[in-house]
């Protein structure tokens, strides 16, 4: 089973009486662009976090990148990439201390540091930004150069969370070239989003809904055995009927 | 029935040549903005972040001055008579901004109470909202989903009967099906007679709106009904599909006749150079030159994304 990145299995995670995941079961395939979509609330970032070994399953089981969420939390931060549109870079650091730092984090040497950061700043076309402060850089540079910082240590596989909110339609276009790109590199991406048009972009897609997942195929598959001609009206269909809104 | 008198066709908020820079006038946020919003019209300021919505935004609920130019609201003129545009508004700004100690009920309470009335008198104008919202009246709003944040919100910004109402950017970050929900409010809010400008970065909700003015880098690009928004596309538009999307995507680019073209979805959206007639069987043969499979190029009318990535295109130079 080495072409499969992330597989679950029943995985559950209650909190006291609330079932925020209720016995989820899916695979992603390796450098697979997996939609991971569902309501506030749904219980996509509870899921999330146990994939990214920040919190352990209440039963079920999940194995990433070979490593079992369980007991191998530590091995599975090392051979991940996260991205989230809430949290990702230091605004009071330039570019490149961001890219030091993080690469730092990810365990890159000194000299892997300098040239995968040189090749990443010319690849987003921004070497001349490297000493500016992130803060002041455009929203959309700041995706594109959180993105691809999360991916500097070439993971096995990246989650995004959101990734792409408030910018405008070319550069939330451009974020997505870009993602082609790391999956076309063999990068498995896992992403969340409220844009349905990005949906449509990914190989297969989970929607979840009060904890379950109640869909799961490609775009394609979803389309046609729901009879509607947008993702939009697929996860309209199943989500209208949540009953746990209030989370 | 509307409760004001449209046939007066007062202008519910103006704005003539609004001016807003920051860091001392190095930044130009909002660039000599122009444009009315009807009584009882829902109006829709359209961008991305950083366009200058927020700025127009402040500037009308009389919390910025503006450098240069005028604007109205409800008649009243921003700057001479903002405590009079204060008590007749209302805004629910981008972040969430309630308190987020207190329960949904008193927060509620809390802005009746400081615009001199009571959640009773004008319970009538919440009330659709509310009762989604009331089995949780007495959890703290902070620890509400985004989607009753948004509602509580919506429920403050109403409780004191605004003739105005501001609504910057209420479903950015909100699920599919809960911004539905929204939009079907302000459907029932507009039938009150009551007046809105609500910003999104959400093309597809643009298409809800009376009107809508595009906005980026500060500059109003186009206001129009968003029927007459996407009539202003200039030429034709094609959707083409292939087996291999991503392929088909950089193939395209190359294409020499391509003048644009787009991921929308499940097909690419594109645009010729010129003489889209001869184009598409040109380009249906350099697809099949390339070894394309299962290729599909069909006409089809222009969105307001469409629209707008087109003429942001052409402001960028």
């Amino acid at each position: 089973m080495d072409n499969i990145a992330i597989k679950a299995v029943n995985l559950t995670k209650r909190f006291d009486d609330f079932v925020a995941v209720d016995a989820i079961t899916f695979d992603v395939k390796q450098g697979e662009i997996f939609g991971f979509v569902g309501a506030n609330g749904a219980g996509k970032t509870t899921a999330m976090r146990i994939l990214c070994g920040l919190s352990t399953p209440t039963s079920g089981e999940a194995m990433v990148a070979g490593f079992d969420v369980y007991k191998q939390a530590e091995e599975i931060k090392k051979n991940i990439g996260y991205m989230s549109q809430k949290f990702s870079l230091y605004e009071d650091l330039t570019v490149m201390e961001n890219i030091t730092f993080y690469a730092g984090i990810y365990g890159l040497k000194d000299k892997e540091i300098k040239d995968r950061g040189a090749e990443l700043l010319e690849r987003l076309g921004i070497t001349a930004e490297a000493k500016t402060f992130v803060g002041s850089l455009p929203l959309g540079w700041k995706q594109k150069l959180a993105f691809s910082v999360a991916v500097i240590h070439r993971p096995k596989i990246v989650f995004l969370d959101e990734p792409t909110g408030g910018v405008d339609p070319v550069t939330r276009r451009q974020f997505w070239d870009l993602i082609y790109e790391a999956s076309d590199r063999g990068i498995t991406v896992f992403v969340t989003t409220h844009y349905m048009d990005e949906a449509e972009y990914c190989g297969r897609v989970s929607v979840m809904v009060d904890g379950r997942i109640d869909a799961f195929d490609t775009p394609a598959n979803l389309k046609k055995k729901f009879g509607v001609d947008s993702m939009n009206k697929v996860f309209y269909e199943l989500a209208r009927g949540a009953k746990r809104k209030a989370d | 029935m509307p409760i004001l008198n449209l046939s007066k066709k007062m202008s519910a908020i103006t704005l003539d040549n609004i001016t807003k820079t920051y860091n001392k006038g190095t930044v130009l946020a909002v660039d000599k903005a122009t444009f009315e919003v009807a009584e009882g019209e829902t109006f829709g300021l359209i961008g991305p972040d950083g366009a200058g919505k927020t700025s127009i935004f402040r500037v009308l609920t009389t919390l910025l001055l503006a450098e240069g130019g005028n604007a109205t609201v409800a008649g009243f003129d921003v700057v001479k008579d903002y405590e009079k545009i204060r008590n007749c508004i209302g805004y629910m700004p981008g972040r969430f901004s309630l308190y987020q100690d207190l329960t949904v009920e008193e927060n509620l309470n809390f802005f009746a109470t400081i615009f001199n009335t009571t959640v009773k008198e004008n319970y009538e104008l919440i009330r659709d909202i509310y009762v989604q919202i009331e089995p949780f009246k007495d959890r703290r709003a902070g620890k509400l989903s985004g989607g009753m944040k948004q509602k509580l919100a919506l429920c403050c910004a109403l409780i004191h009967k605004p003739v105005v109402l501001f609504l910057d950017e209420p479903t950015t970050g909100v699920d599919a099906v809960s911004r539905v929900e929204f939009w079907d409010m302000l459907k029932r809010l507009k039938h009150q007679g009551i007046s809105i400008l609500v910003s999104t970065p959400y093309m597809d909700e643009a298409a809800l709106c009376d009107r809508i003015a595009l906005i980026e880098g500060g500059k109003i690009l186009s206001i129009a009904s968003p029927a007459e928004t996407v009539k202003k596309y200039p030429g034709k538009l094609f959707a083409v599909k292939a087996a291999n999307m991503h392929l088909l995507l950089q193939d395209l680019r190359s294409y020499e006749g391509t003048h644009s073209c787009f991921t929308f979805g499940d097909a690419m959206h594109l645009s010729f150079k010129q003489n889209a007639d001869a184009g598409v069987s040109k380009l249906t043969n350099y697809l099949t030159a390339k070894g394309h499979k299962q290729i599909e190029i069909t006409e089809i009318p222009a969105g307001i994304e469409d629209y707008f990535i087109r003429i942001t295109e052409k402001a960028n130079g």
